[in-house]
């Protein structure tokens, strides 16, 4: 945790979502994550959600009395019953794995990965996190933040979740009381600013009754004049990897004739236009862009999302799992890398076992060295190099037997993670985020001389960009960090 | 030889005549894409199943973008019961020589050695036969390890937690409480022989997007979609279809005519029609957006008990 004194200078620079996104609103579906216990009304809260944007139709909510025969207070269906699928969780009571949910308003469509709170949440909570642009927290007023709640937080923002909502339910249970909200909302930005999550919106809200979830609670609590939870939702905004270099992880070469020869994939970084000069990785060779084809028209440029197929303008050995990417801003490749893991299975992760990962289109053999495992109690690092049990987060290295291709996950999420597939079962037993490329200064350059440099993003990015760099990148390691950061590490030298 | 040549007009879907599709509508289909040709490329052996109802209508339009401008590099195949809506075949087999499929139709021989009917059996029984049997049997002759199909993850509670890579046991069962963890967009398709794949490209759309994808791509739909004048009768709360030379009205049963239209397609004996006016897309769009019951209302299959669906999946059904 953060010392008090620094939390009220960084206090300020917490961006409400809803202030973040004002400017240009996003109309793709968001995605979110609901973390919380069944404690917290987390059901009801989703229940709620569905009710009051209508996704629950008349036959729907019929079975739902039919089969309860319960009703909560407020003559509502018992909302449990609606989300619990499963035969067993109706019959035990409780939710057993990942469920998503669909619902929209007139602005917005939105996807919920909805994940049980209490059994094998780690597993489950990475798995729904792992595509969600935002976190609901969800914590009873009476109690405020648990230490849940921290585990919560800490594993959304560890997959890479940057914006967080805390729900601050069961408030009809506390009054109203403004002082407790404040309290509440306080603690969590401080907690929010530790895992360094800037964008976040704190609601009070009572599910049960429906206020400020859908429909405002001004009744209520007239002197909360922030947004409703869906009115933060539909503000938020989606993840894009349109900054950065191009990336296309070829999924297949389409040959539908001698003449046309295209390469097939989803664009995971950064945009494409014909006419720019691409390098083909592992391989190294260097084409330009012929043609961007779809099955609608051929386009004069595609972005990050889009599934394209790609023309080069010369005959290039390219195959499913390579990757195409942009000359002048190109992955990091190499045999080591350093990652964070959660391991989702019983056997957990086992130094030294040959795993298969797969990452984008591109799948191959590698070893796993635990470094490190995160205690979620206390959010520190200690170090582990056993195997990693089921639910344990870790630092691991990756060795790889062929040249790998990554970005580092916080640059690009789509070629940052990977899973692990045990070659035993074939199951898969862990997801992965890349930190950085492991930097081994052997090799032929081992009694060389190297240069730091530390330059503004721009000029390096022009650097980077010249053939002579672009020949040599795999023996150069690229970094970015803030300029405070960069003299703070090169102080360090001096 | 198959009329798709490795040349294609690049001006063929002039832009101006069709808008672009809005960012939620483009990013599931690019999301569908990408699951189309992860299967392809990742399994020896896929298949698409294909029930002529507008969700699978939606997934062979995607499959033909996804391969464009290649051909769909996988058989369809459809399990006809024997007790499909003749309008329903029609549509089938125009789609097929339109588009240049291989299409596979399978029945259960069962059906015609035991007589199976919808009205005599009951309607477990006969879904039970015709449809989950039938689809493992199809799917074992074919030796296919990975089938596509339509469904979503809205449609119904146990389908909420399905995954896109739906992973299942030699002998096609679903095991709910034991699923692969699927993060991001990496599916896990590494599997033994004997076992397979179910693969589900629009797990993340909703009813509510694939009638306006429908709309944006003018895609063609079977006309039963659409109200006409139709012989019914009212039965069970059902309104069942009643031109078929197999229907028979039970005593007191009054056989009536009327606007009718149908918001999912299957076997006729089993879905129910809704009095509706609406007989052009627009016009079922409009009535859909007030609905107020589920789309699943009009099925019989689904009412018997809750997990019913559950269970017919574990069983093998899609």
């Amino acid at each position: 945790m953060t010392a008090p004194s620094s939390i009220a200078a960084q206090a300020s620079n917490v961006v409400p979502i809803t202030d973040a996104a004002k400017a240009v609103r996003d109309t793709r579906p968001l995605r979110l994550i609901t973390c919380g216990s069944v404690d917290d009304g987390k059901s009801t809260l989703i229940g709620r959600l569905l009710w009051d944007t209508k996704a629950v139709k008349e036959d729907q909510a019929a079975a739902l009395s039919r089969d309860s025969g319960k009703q909560n207070d407020l003559g509502l269906p018992d909302f449990a019953l609606l989300l619990d699928g499963l035969q067993a969780e109706r019959e035990q009571g409780i939710t057993i794995d990942v469920a998503y949910r669909y619902f929209a308003t007139d602005r917005r469509s939105f996807i919920v990965a909805d994940t049980p709170g209490h059994e094998q949440y780690t597993r489950n909570m990475a798995t729904g996190a792992s595509t969600a642009d935002l976190a609901v927290l969800l914590v009873d007023a009476r109690s405020g933040l648990l230490e849940q709640t921290r585990r919560h937080a800490t594993i959304a923002s560890l997959m890479g979740i940057k914006q967080f909502v805390l729900a601050v339910n069961k408030f009809d249970l506390v009054a109203y009381d403004k002082a407790v909200f404040e309290r509440i909302a306080h603690d969590f930005k401080e907690l929010a600013l530790s895992l360094g999550v800037r964008q976040v919106t704190a609601i009070p809200m009572s599910a049960l009754k429906g206020e400020n979830v859908v429909y405002e609670g001004r009744a209520t609590m007239p002197w909360y004049d922030g947004p409703t939870l869906v009115e933060t939702l539909e503000l938020a905004t989606t993840r894009t990897a349109a900054a950065g270099g191009f990336r296309l992880p070829v999924q297949r070469v389409s040959r539908p004739g001698e003449s046309f020869r295209g390469y097939q994939g989803t664009v995971a970084g950064g945009s494409i236009k014909p006419g720019d000069s691409v390098a083909i990785l592992p391989s190294g060779m260097v084409a330009n862009v012929k043609q961007i084809v779809t099955f609608d028209l051929v386009r004069n440029a595609a972005v990050a999302g889009d599934a394209i197929t790609l023309v080069l303008d010369r005959q290039v050995d390219v195959s499913r799992g390579d990757m195409i990417v942009s000359l002048d801003a190109q992955p990091m490749t190499g045999l080591a890398f350093d990652a964070q893991l959660v391991a989702l299975q019983p056997g957990g992760i086992e130094p030294g076992k040959r795993y298969w990962l797969k990452a984008g289109t591109r799948r191959q053999r590698v070893q796993v060295s635990p470094l490190s495992q995160l205690e979620l109690a206390s959010g520190k690092w200690k170090s582990h190099s056993d195997t990693l049990p089921m639910n344990a987060i870790g630092k691991v290295r990756l060795s790889f037997d062929e040249t790998a291709i990554f970005d580092a996950y916080e640059q690009n999420r789509n070629t940052g993670a990977f899973i692990l597939i045990d070659p035993d079962t074939l199951n898969t037993v862990a997801g992965g985020m890349i930190s950085a490329k492991r930097s081994d200064l052997g090799g032929i350059h081992r009694d060389g001389q190297r240069v730091l440099l530390s330059l503004p993003a721009d000029l390096a990015d022009e650097l980077m960009a010249s053939e002579a760099f672009a020949a040599r990148r795999d023996e150069a390691d690229v970094r970015r960090v803030s300029a405070a950061r960069a003299a703070e590490l090169l102080g360090e030298i001096d | 030889m198959h009329s798709h040549s490795s040349e294609f007009d690049p001006h063929r879907n002039d832009p101006a005549v069709k808008p672009p599709l809005d960012p939620h509508l483009k990013a599931l289909e690019n999301e569908a894409i990408h699951i189309f040709r992860e299967v392809a490329a990742e399994f020896e052996n896929p298949v698409m199943l294909y029930s002529i109802g507008k969700d699978s209508s939606v997934l062979l339009h995607l499959a033909r973008k996804a391969f464009f401008p290649g051909r769909v590099p996988f058989p369809l195949l459809h399990i006809d019961t024997g007790w499909k809506f003749p309008e329903m075949i029609a549509f089938r087999d125009e789609m097929a020589e339109k588009f240049d499929l291989d299409l596979v139709v399978y029945t259960n021989p069962r059906g015609d050695s035991e007589k199976i009917s919808p009205f005599t059996h009951g309607s477990a029984y006969h879904t039970d036969v015709m449809k989950t049997e039938a689809l493992r049997q199809a799917l074992d002759a074919g030796k296919y390890d990975a089938a596509f199909g339509g469904a979503r993850r809205d449609e119904e509670a146990s389908r909420a937690k399905e995954r896109i890579y739906s992973f299942r046991t030699p002998d096609h069962k679903w095991d709910p409480r034991n699923q692969r963890p699927e993060l991001w967009n990496l599916y896990n398709g590494m599997i033994r022989r004997g076992e397979s794949v179910r693969a589900f490209p629009l797990s993340n759309w909703t009813e509510v997007d694939i009638w306006r994808y429908i709309q944006a791509e003018n895609i063609p739909l079977p006309p039963l979609y659409y109200a006409k004048t139709r012989k019914f009768v009212e039965r069970d709360g059902m309104l069942m279809w009643a031109e078929d030379p197999r229907f028979e009205p039970l005593p007191g049963e009054q056989v009536q005519e009327g606007m009718l239209r149908f918001r999912t397609l299957g076997c006729w004996p089993l879905t129910g029609g809704i009095r509706s006016t609406a007989a052009t897309l627009d016009e079922v769009i409009a009535e859909l957006e007030i609905a107020t019951v589920s789309e699943r209302q009009g099925r019989a299959i689904d009412r018997d008990q809750a997990g019913s669906m559950e269970k017919k999946k574990r069983e093998g059904y899609f």
